[in-house]
């Protein structure tokens, strides 16, 4: 398989407090990867250090074989790498559609496309069709989810970044919201995704990291992270 | 039918404004709403960088000058014939927000407020001390009015008011168009949150920029009108108090609303007038009312019918819910 992200060596500082420490890690194309950590460990400062929103302080993260560590954000999104940010952010004030429209603003003059990816987002999300009048601000937190994660899909990326999609959402949503990781993974869309719910998290992924306190720790494949004592302590709980 | 019906309100506001000169024979009247007219151009620009892309620039009086000052100096001193000169202030305006803005966006929320203030500063101590160029204190006389177009000349008050009504219905549309646009969302999402609207691809610096320099244009414009209406210039039209009065006129109006600066203007202005005989003491009327306005409906009077009106709309709906629920129950129709 095509290595599509690359990290080597990544570190990132807040003023003098060092968030991240060397952290070397690669996605390959096709794959869904999971990053798994407590709250705090680093798992946000990952994100926005690959989407270019935090600049590294050393290191190299390579985008399909070419470097992009001083790239700004809104570049990145244009080269493919979306971002699915954690709360899910959205428009409050817009509605469904015009949120939608918005996460299309990368890809904003291929209209064809746009119309297609709509299409998709709706068939994957019917509710957001029936509701696309709706200012964002008076969904509920699950259709609020939904949308986030429509609205990063607009762009159309390669690779999409899922940040903690899981969190603040009733059990059944959470099944829900991996069911359409799952299936954005099986259409064709590489995914990395940060979660602390390791147990749904790992179930849909090929492959994962477990970071603590800025520092990789763990990582290998699905099974053998299942197989982990401390994984399994730490945050499956069983 | 529907394009009438969808924008009755501009079209009545349209009709008073041309009709307005029909009904009155007082001159004094007829200046006052002109000024205000000149005012509301620059208070969209305002609106625009503040209000729609929620970065708050306190220069704005300063780039109100600059078209000013471009106007008359080169009308007075340099002999440029009268439309040149205002294309050219205009021109010259825009020109200096863009560099501006370069610098002055690299800045973010508070900083990039008082920076402009500052430079709104730098700006009017420029115009007051560089006596040779300026005239300082003593200001700019003499500036001529509009130049005739075709058969249509400006020198009487009806004329100017028509010629400033145009601009101003110019300058409406435009805003109308652009914030109902793609680039109009885009501002808002940067309000919005500046990091979101990065994420989703959208080049904040550059838009940034370009809505700052729209901004400035718009101010330079105003500017370069209020100096062939008003034909004496002084350096306190650059000063940080008439950045604050349009201010006032934005938020009593509705900042981040497309009527805002037009209502907000008008009335602060047209109150201000009649309220002459109290001098200084009027402010005792504008700080609580501006302080009422903030806490209590602080997308000023336009964003306050907006909410009576949503909240109305939801009751009716909710309403109909009911009945026809009602009415299906009862086997009706």
């Amino acid at each position: 398989m095509r290595k599509l992200l690359t990290l080597t060596d990544v570190s990132v500082r807040y003023g003098f407090y060092e968030a991240l420490t060397d952290i070397s890690m690669n996605v390959e194309s096709g794959e869904l990867v999971v990053l798994l950590g407590a709250n705090g460990a680093g798992k946000s400062t990952i994100f926005r250090t690959i989407s270019g929103l935090n600049k590294p302080l050393k290191g190299r993260i390579e985008w399909q074989g070419k470097s992009i560590g001083g790239s700004s954000a809104s570049k990145l999104v244009a080269d493919g790498i979306g971002h699915c940010p954690e709360g899910r952010k959205l428009f409050p004030n817009m509605n469904v559609y015009e949120n939608l429209r918005m996460g299309a603003y990368a890809v904003r003059r291929n209209k064809k496309a746009l119309s297609e990816t709509l299409e998709q987002v709706y068939t994957l999300f019917p509710i957001l069709e029936e509701k696309k009048g709706t200012a964002a601000g008076s969904l509920s937190g699950g259709q609020q989810q939904m949308l986030a994660i429509g609205r990063a899909m607009m762009s159309r990326p390669q690779l999409l970044l899922f940040d903690e999609p899981s969190i603040g959402l009733a059990p059944l949503i959470v099944e829900q919201v991996f069911d359409v990781i799952k299936e954005i993974n099986r259409n064709g869309t590489t995914v990395l995704l940060a979660e602390q719910n390791a147990n749904a998290a790992l179930k849909i992924a090929d492959r994962g990291y477990v970071i603590e306190d800025g520092k990789i720790v763990v990582e290998g494949e699905r099974e053998e992270l299942f197989a982990n004592d401390e994984v399994r302590k730490a945050y499956i709980g069983a | 039918m529907s394009m009438i019906k969808r924008n009755r309100i501009a079209l009545i506001f349209l009709l008073v404004a041309l009709m307005a000169p029909l009904f009155t024979d007082n001159q004094y009247y007829l200046y006052i709403v002109t000024l205000s007219f000149i005012w509301t151009i620059a208070v969209y620009g305002m609106n625009l960088i503040g209000g729609y892309t929620g970065q708050l620039s306190l220069a704005h009086a300063g780039f109100f000058a600059i078209g000013a000052y471009s106007l008359g100096l080169l009308t007075v001193d340099a002999n440029v014939p009268y439309w040149f000169a205002f294309v050219l202030a205009c021109l010259i305006t825009t020109v200096v927000g863009f560099f501006v803005g370069l610098i002055a966006l690299r800045t973010k929320e508070h900083f990039f407020a008082i920076y402009t203030l500052c430079v709104g500063y730098i700006i009017y101590l420029v115009i007051y001390q560089w006596d040779e160029l300026t005239g300082g204190v003593r200001g700019l006389i003499g500036v001529p009015p509009p130049s005739p177009i075709g058969p249509i000349s400006f020198e009487s008050a009806e004329s100017n008011y028509y010629l400033v009504l145009a601009f101003l219905v110019l300058v409406f549309v435009f805003m109308k168009f652009l914030t109902e646009s793609l680039i109009g969302r885009t501002y808002v999402a940067i309000r919005n949150s500046e990091e979101l609207a990065q994420t989703i691809g959208i080049n904040t610096m550059r838009q940034k920029l370009v809505s700052f320099v729209i901004s400035t244009f718009l101010a330079g414009l105003a500017g370069a009108l209020y100096a062939s209406f008003v034909r004496f210039l002084g350096p306190e039209i650059s000063y940080t108090m008439t950045t604050f009065d349009m201010l006032t006129y934005l938020i009593v109006g509705g900042i981040g609303t497309l009527y805002g600066p037009l209502v907000g203007t008008f009335l602060i202005v047209t109150i201000t007038q009649s309220l002459q005989f109290m001098e200084e003491y009027r402010m005792l009327i504008f700080g609580p009312l501006l302080v009422f306005l903030v806490i209590f409906y602080p997308r000023g009077i336009v964003g306050g019918i907006q909410m009576w009106k949503a909240k109305r709309q939801f009751k009716k709906r909710q309403k109909m819910k009911r009945t026809s629920s009602t009415s299906t129950h009862e086997g009706g129709d």
